[in-house]
């Protein structure tokens, strides 16, 4: 029975009926089809975040400028923000870990297949609730319907007084409901990575993904939660009339900043870090060479989640603390740059001396380590705190975190894409169109995000809809919105590469890029079962070893 | 497809027997995540303690329930010795704990329901009121959630021991629901303390 059923299924998908394949993608409960999912709703996510952005940009691109109005300005930059951080950046993250870890560590599928479909769903849920904000919530007059409080609404722009009409509401209901998915698909991959793993593959020899999974998911339960804890008592506030955040009545609005950064900033964390796996995956392969130092790359993902989880008051330093709170958290925030400085060393250790191939994932880790360079290094501007009584809230701080989450982590993502592309699909990318929507969207980043930082050196602060001529900041903002031409463009050369690639690309085997991690040794795409036979591992690089039986890894690990 | 042939041997079903239970470390992971959420209300708690405007204030209305604190933290005693007769597949000791641990449970929420009655009806007190009301009604009302959940959780698996599903294999599950009762058992300390001891 159950053997005739998997050829049946394998020979027989193609020629179903639509429904019967939709209902399928809807039921499904399989790690890779839900990461396929995850990928595919953060990709429409990402340019509906992008045409907000381009809305924002086209409304700055001189001063005095129609082209919104600035109710309209302040619901594309909540949206901008929500939308990139909860429904495209962490859907991607978690649609690449569902699909690879279990392939990675020997498993069959995740530790849980039902959360975690139940995960995903919820975490689409959210997202269709935040977007049917647009339709279904009566706002203020004038203010329209859609969140407009900025990504962090801070007290007591939410209040009710400030906030009418329910476009708040869905705010909090959608995180509170795509935060639960987190947290459920947190456990899984925690419970996957400690129980699931194939005979052999002891926690020192995993591949790096997905040590640095498990952080992420460490760092998601400890993170997710208080945000979440904080939305309840928003709905607290608005539903019920509490007031833990109503000055009016004793409440405080600083302690709203407080909890939502305790979230906000080890989740800027949660994101980089499974940027960092992929590039821990993809270096090694394009230099010929094992990672650099893998013990100490894992101690310092793992001091990095533990530091993250102290320095989240860097985003208040302009609200007022006192002396001893602002040294404590500068202190803790530039202590974050040394194990991050190790982690590029290692990368670029194992770059060294390596035979590189120049390959599209390739070209966008090499983007990664530059601009996660930049990144970390106006970070640490930012992190003292007489800088940033100057620059808070300036566009200064605005290039530094788009540097981070552009340049580091949509890069390392793109470079994942490519990578993993043969392996879900089955088929090869298009390596010119590859090597086009890189040089794009390297030109369109630096345009923008480079030149960003000026006007913020010169006093333009963020969440403005517009501004006065003759400051200095009219060419500059230009050439900012130039830049997101690019980058649109690039995105457009991206899908259609994808697309085109998915349809008529060069069929590829299990491991075009002969690699070493275990998702190289089944068929691409994988068949529903993963492995026919689990695989037994000895080493870091079980395909190494498979390959080279003269003269295997284990022998020296 | 190139994978090393390997025979499921009797290593294999060593290492598997070496890998922690699936249950267990996600029920960690799910006290880690709840840990959290009860902590910022915790926080919020303390913050906020002597800063209502208007009254009630705590030392006015509250009165430490200690019957029903009893209740609660003796079900995890009762909960752990029906796990243990299940284990050692003694059924009916393990229906009779189980069962009681279902009726203590239940006390305690009785307790928390009228306590909030007391509160709502003869002390004027709700969530709209002041800062104390807000907090303790969300932390009290958090708390009494989870053992809400808890407590459909214990009815699911009596109702299953009830209809003779529940045998000695089962002990691993039910064991992790037990981690959960327990998790809820000692969020009340806390509870119990930060409301009733320092919030007074």
């Amino acid at each position: 029975m159950a053997t005739d059923a998997i050829p049946t299924f394998r020979a027989g998908t193609a020629s179903l009926p639509l429904v019967v394949r939709l209902h399928e993608w809807v039921t499904t409960v399989d790690h890779k089809r839900l990461g396929i999912l995850y990928i595919v709703y953060a990709l429409v996510f990402l340019i509906i975040g992008g045409i907000e952005a381009a809305i924002m940009r086209i409304q700055l691109i001189r001063p005095h400028n129609n082209f919104v109005s600035p109710e309209v300005f302040n619901r594309m930059f909540t949206m901008h923000g929500t939308t990139m951080i909860f429904f495209v950046v962490m859907p991607m993250l978690f649609g690449f870990a569902n699909y690879l870890l279990p392939l990675m560590i020997g498993a069959r599928d995740m530790a849980f297949p039902r959360l975690n479909a139940f995960s995903f769903w919820l975490t689409a849920f959210g997202g269709i609730l935040l977007y049917f904000s647009f339709l279904g919530a009566n706002g203020l007059y004038g203010a329209g319907n859609a969140p407009d409080v900025g990504w962090f609404a801070y007290a007591p722009l939410t209040s009710k007084t400030f906030s009418l009409g329910h476009s708040t509401d869905f705010w909090t209901l959608s995180l509170l409901v795509s935060g639960f998915g987190s947290i459920g698909t947190a456990v899984n991959i925690i419970a996957t990575v400690f129980c699931m793993r194939c005979p052999g593959m002891t926690l020192a020899k995993m591949p790096l993904l997905a040590w640095l999974n498990l952080v992420m998911a460490v760092l998601v339960i400890l993170a997710v939660s208080p945000l979440s804890a904080a939305q309840i008592m928003l709905a607290v506030d608005r539903y019920l009339g509490g007031h833990f955040f109503d000055t009016q009545a004793g409440g405080s609005a600083v302690i709203w900043m407080h909890f939502f950064w305790i979230f906000g900033h080890p989740e800027v964390y949660v994101l980089v870090i499974p940027a960092f796996a992929f590039v821990s995956e993809i270096v090694p392969v394009f230099s010929r060479k094992a990672i650099f130092g893998y013990p100490v790359m894992v101690a310092a993902t793992v001091c990095i989640a533990f530091i993250s989880m102290s320095v989240w008051a860097h985003h208040m330093f302009t609200v007022g603390m006192n002396a001893n709170a602002n040294t404590f958290f500068v202190l803790s925030t530039m202590a974050i740059a040394v194990p991050t400085g190790i982690k590029i060393f290692n990368w670029l250790a194992t770059m060294w001396g390596g035979k590189i191939h120049f390959k599209t994932p390739m070209l966008f880790c090499i983007g990664f380590l530059f601009q996660f360079l930049i990144a970390g290094l106006t970070g640490i501007m930012l992190g003292a705190a007489p800088f940033t009584w100057h620059l808070g809230n300036s566009y200064f701080v605005v290039a530094h975190f788009h540097y981070v989450i552009v340049g580091a982590i949509l890069f390392a993502t793109f470079g994942a894409f490519y990578y993993w592309f043969p392996k879900m699909s089955g088929k090869m990318y298009n390596e010119t169109l590859g090597k086009l929507h890189f040089w794009l969207f390297v030109i369109g980043f630096h345009l923008t995000f480079d030149f960003m930082h000026i006007p913020g050196l010169l006093g333009m602060p963020r969440r403005i809809y517009t501004y006065e001529p003759g400051r200095g900041w009219d060419t500059l903002n230009l050439i900012v919105t130039i830049g997101v031409f690019f980058q649109a463009v690039g995105i457009l050369v991206f899908v259609a590469n994808l697309l085109w690639s998915y349809f008529h690309g060069e069929t590829v085997g299990s491991d075009p890029w002969d690699a070493w991690t275990l998702e190289w040794s089944t068929s691409s795409p994988p068949p529903a079962y993963n492995f026919a036979i689990i695989p037994e591992v000895r080493s870091r690089r079980p395909l190494w070893d498979l390959k080279h039986p003269e003269d295997p890894d284990w022998k020296y690990e | 497809m190139n994978a090393q042939p390997v025979v499921i041997s009797d290593a294999n079903i060593t290492w598997e027997r070496e890998l922690p239970s699936r249950g267990r470390v996600a029920m960690y992971s799910l006290i880690s995540a709840e840990s959290a959420i009860f902590t910022i209300f915790v926080v919020a708690y303390l913050f906020y303690v002597g800063k209502s405007l208007t009254g009630p204030m705590p030392r006015d209305v509250l009165h430490a329930p200690i019957f029903f604190t009893v209740c609660l933290l003796s079900s995890s005693l009762t909960i752990h010795l029906a796990v243990k007769s299940l284990k050692l597949a003694k059924i009916g000791g393990f229906a009779l704990w189980w069962f009681l641990t279902l009726a203590l449970g239940a006390t305690f929420l009785a307790g928390t329901a009228r306590e909030w009655h007391r509160l709502i009806y003869n002390e004027g007190l709700t969530i709209q009121t002041n800062l104390f009301g807000t907090t303790y009604y969300s932390l009290v009302g958090l708390h009494a959630f989870h053992v809400t959940v808890g407590l459909l959780g214990i009815t699911t698996v009596l109702l299953f021991a009830l209809l003779g599903y529940v045998r000695q294999e089962q002990a691993e599950r039910v064991d992790v629901l037990a981690l959960y009762w327990h998790f809820v058992d000692a969020v009340w300390v806390v509870v119990f303390t930060v409301v009733y001891v320092i919030g007074r």
